[in-house]
């Protein structure tokens, strides 16, 4: 039974991985990398991790996947060319790949580790579980949890201010403006707050001043504030 | 099953996610292979914790998680600055700092 439920996670784990690389479409490849990752946990769970497989569909599978998808309906999910030039690497890449695996299995069947070829320790009830991750996290871990939360801290401020808008607030109150056209009661919460004109409060002669669908200007002109 | 079976899923996670990384040119599906990458490792970590019955395993296999969410976040961030800058998201283009 662990054979037959190991085989088809596994499967299913690599099937994700190569479809991640081999589908052209970035949306379907963020797609299959969440198969991906929900083989991945029940191989987890096969491993008696459950509080890590756990951890593995509600922040990966769910959270982090959220974002992916998020950025690439922002950016477009565009196909990538079929036969793009893609020079030696595209030759060289895949050889290379086949190289590292051969080279990692040789290295750690021919380890001689003793329990590689056993089935593991033998079970204790509570391996595992969120009790025990805890407990090694609060008393032997406690550094390096601390640690992570602060990375994540950092990391979250760091791309809310890589991806901002480039144009500050003062700069507003100078020279003349163009705001794209949006749909009603969408804007950002300054505009919300009267603090700088948004889409609903401009004046129309602003909004006829300069030509609609010129992307390349206006993004431009908007992104004119630099890093 | 032998944990033997689990290390050899991971090795071919990790090279399919090396191979993805040195082939695509879009970096978000570069973001992607490397998720591939530290999930592979996240399984052998697991797996070795199994072998020993130790904990600590699933613990870095945690802090890995929290790691590569972090750099999903700021990779992400950098891939949505450069589209705003109307610049190609090709990693072949993208190949000079000056913004």
């Amino acid at each position: 039974m662990s054979a037959v439920l190991f085989f088809l996670a596994a499967i299913g784990a690599i099937t994700g991985a190569i479809a991640v690389v081999m589908v052209r479409n970035p949306f379907y490849s963020v797609l299959a990398l969440v198969g991906h990752l929900i083989s991945l946990a029940a191989l987890f769970l096969l491993l008696r991790a459950e509080f890590v497989a756990a951890a593995q569909v509600v922040v990966y599978a769910g959270a982090v996947m959220v974002l992916y998808v998020f950025v690439v309906a922002y950016v477009g999910g565009q196909d990538d060319p079929l036969h793009a030039p893609g020079g030696a690497l595209k030759v060289l890449g895949p050889l290379f790949g086949l190289a590292l695996a051969v080279e990692l299995c040789i290295a750690m069947l021919g380890s001689a580790l003793k329990g590689i070829s056993g089935k593991g320790a033998p079970y204790v009830p509570g391996f595992g579980t969120p009790r025990q991750i805890g407990t090694q996290f609060l008393t032997t871990y406690l550094f390096p949890f601390e640690l992570a939360s602060l990375v994540l801290l950092v990391a979250a401020i760091g791309a809310v201010v890589l991806a901002r808008r480039r144009r500050g607030l003062a700069e507003d109150e100078t020279g003349p403006r163009f705001h794209p056209a949006r749909s009603a009661f969408t804007g950002t919460m300054a505009e919300a707050a009267g603090l700088r004109p948004g889409a609903g409060t401009e004046p129309q002669a602003d909004k006829q001043s300069e030509p609609l669908g010129v992307a390349g200007a206006r993004d431009r002109d908007r992104d004119k504030g630099g890093w | 099953m032998a944990i033997g079976w689990y290390l050899v899923v991971s090795a071919i996670i990790f090279s399919i996610g090396a191979i993805g990384v040195l082939v695509r040119p879009n970096p978000l599906v570069i973001l992607l292979c490397l998720e591939l990458m530290l999930n592979a490792a996240n399984l052998a970590l697991v797996a070795f914790s199994r072998m020993w019955g130790n904990e600590a395993g699933q613990v870095f296999a945690l802090i890995v998680m929290v790691i590569a969410a972090c750099e999903v976040t700021v990779g992400l961030g950098l891939i949505v600055a450069i589209y705003r800058r109307q610049m190609a998201v090709n990693v072949d283009d993208l190949n000079e700092l000056r913004g």
